[in-house]
């Protein structure tokens, strides 16, 4: 009897070793998505931003023109140009207080580019990114009209010459994607680069021990149009 | 028996050449083998492309071996760095020869990074 015993302990704890020995592995690859291309992007992680308005100069444009030399976007202005990120300017009419900002995709948890989309090209990365696969887009733009940061732009003219890492092409809508080529391979986004003020924090929000996860804990930060409750990945300090 | 087995394999010997004549010639870049042997590659390559891009766009999954971009920088012509660019490009000959259009490099930079990052210094 005792002889079984210790037979179904032995059994019982080399199972148990190999067992975990096999899920170890897995375990790590999914924290350390961030820096690895080759893992899937984990549910653990949600990417965000936090903008300090009052770090951020008005009539700077760096994270635009950053934003366009990575994404290799024209740089132009009108309305039929892909903009992916904007600077734009806010004044309080009883007091006459001016602010800069930059607007561009709030990567909503619950986005309404997704929800109208019809053919699931709008999507949100378990990372939290909302990205569009042009694949899939056929270019209704009803994406654009949900949004309520006028955030996506329709690229209306045919390219050439695009960036081997960015593929962009004619009838299909675009938004920022929060570098998500960058993100995979450990870098930052090209906006929070190109910040010479440092006004824009990018992280895991997901992460407590993270430097942004800290700052939105210990100073006041707000979403735009919170009222809608999407819920963005991008905060505003100062606002 | 042997006469005739003799007979059929001379009829043979211009149909095979003559199927050689006919394929498109290909000039295709530095090429070598990376994924696969280039008969099932020839077969195969769209489902792995298909796969990769989906793998890659919707799940963050980027392969080092298996993309489009490293297609391109090794198969690009080392004249015009281009895989479309010319009747004899590596995609383009087959794909007219098989008359299969690609709208691949509509959004897809058909020309190796190197090239392209030349160009920008410039």
């Amino acid at each position: 009897m005792s002889d079984l015993n210790t037979q179904r302990r032995q059994f019982l704890k080399t199972t148990l070793g190999a067992a975990a020995v096999a899920i170890a592995p897995g375990m790590l690859l999914f924290d350390v998505a961030h820096g690895n291309p080759q893992a899937a992007a984990s549910g653990k992680v949600r990417w965000g931003m936090l903008v300090d308005i009052n770090q951020c100069k008005d009539g700077c444009n760096d994270c635009v023109t950053a934003c366009n030399k990575e994404n290799g976007l024209s740089g132009g202005t009108k309305s039929t140009d892909p903009q992916w990120i904007r600077k734009i300017s806010i004044k309080d009419v009883s007091t006459g207080h001016e602010q800069s900002l930059p607007m561009m995709c709030q990567h909503c948890e619950h986005p309404p580019c997704v929800d109208v989309c019809p053919t699931q090209a709008s999507f949100k990365r378990a990372d939290g990114i909302v990205l569009v696969d042009r694949h899939r887009c056929i270019g209704c733009r009803y994406c654009m009209m949900a949004c309520p940061y006028k955030a996506r732009s329709f690229v209306h003219e045919p390219l050439e010459n695009q960036n081997p890492d960015v593929p962009r092409g004619k009838g299909t809508v675009e938004a920022c994607n929060m570098c998500v080529l960058r993100i995979d391979n450990g870098l930052q986004p090209a906006c929070v680069e190109g910040c010479q003020n440092k006004a824009i924090l990018f992280g895991d929000l997901n992460d407590a021990n993270s430097e942004i996860a800290k700052k939105i804990q210990s100073v006041a930060s707000v979403q735009v149009r919170a009222d809608l409750q999407l819920n963005t990945g991008i905060r505003y300090q100062g606002l | 028996m042997k006469l005739l087995l003799s007979l059929l394999f001379c009829l043979c010997i211009p149909a095979v050449f003559a199927a050689e004549a006919n394929t498109p010639k290909l000039d295709i870049g530095k090429g070598g083998q990376c994924v696969k042997d280039t008969q099932w590659m020839r077969i195969n390559h769209m489902h792995l492309l298909i796969h990769q891009r989906d793998e890659a766009v919707r799940k963050g999954i980027r392969s080092e071996q298996i993309s489009l971009k490293n297609c391109v920088d090794c198969h690009a012509s080392t004249k015009d760095d281009s895989v479309v660019a010319r009747d004899d490009s590596f995609c383009v000959g087959c794909h007219r020869y098989a008359a299969v259009s690609i709208d691949c490099f509509e959004c897809h930079a058909s020309k190796r990074k190197i090239a392209l990052a030349n160009k920008d210094a410039q």
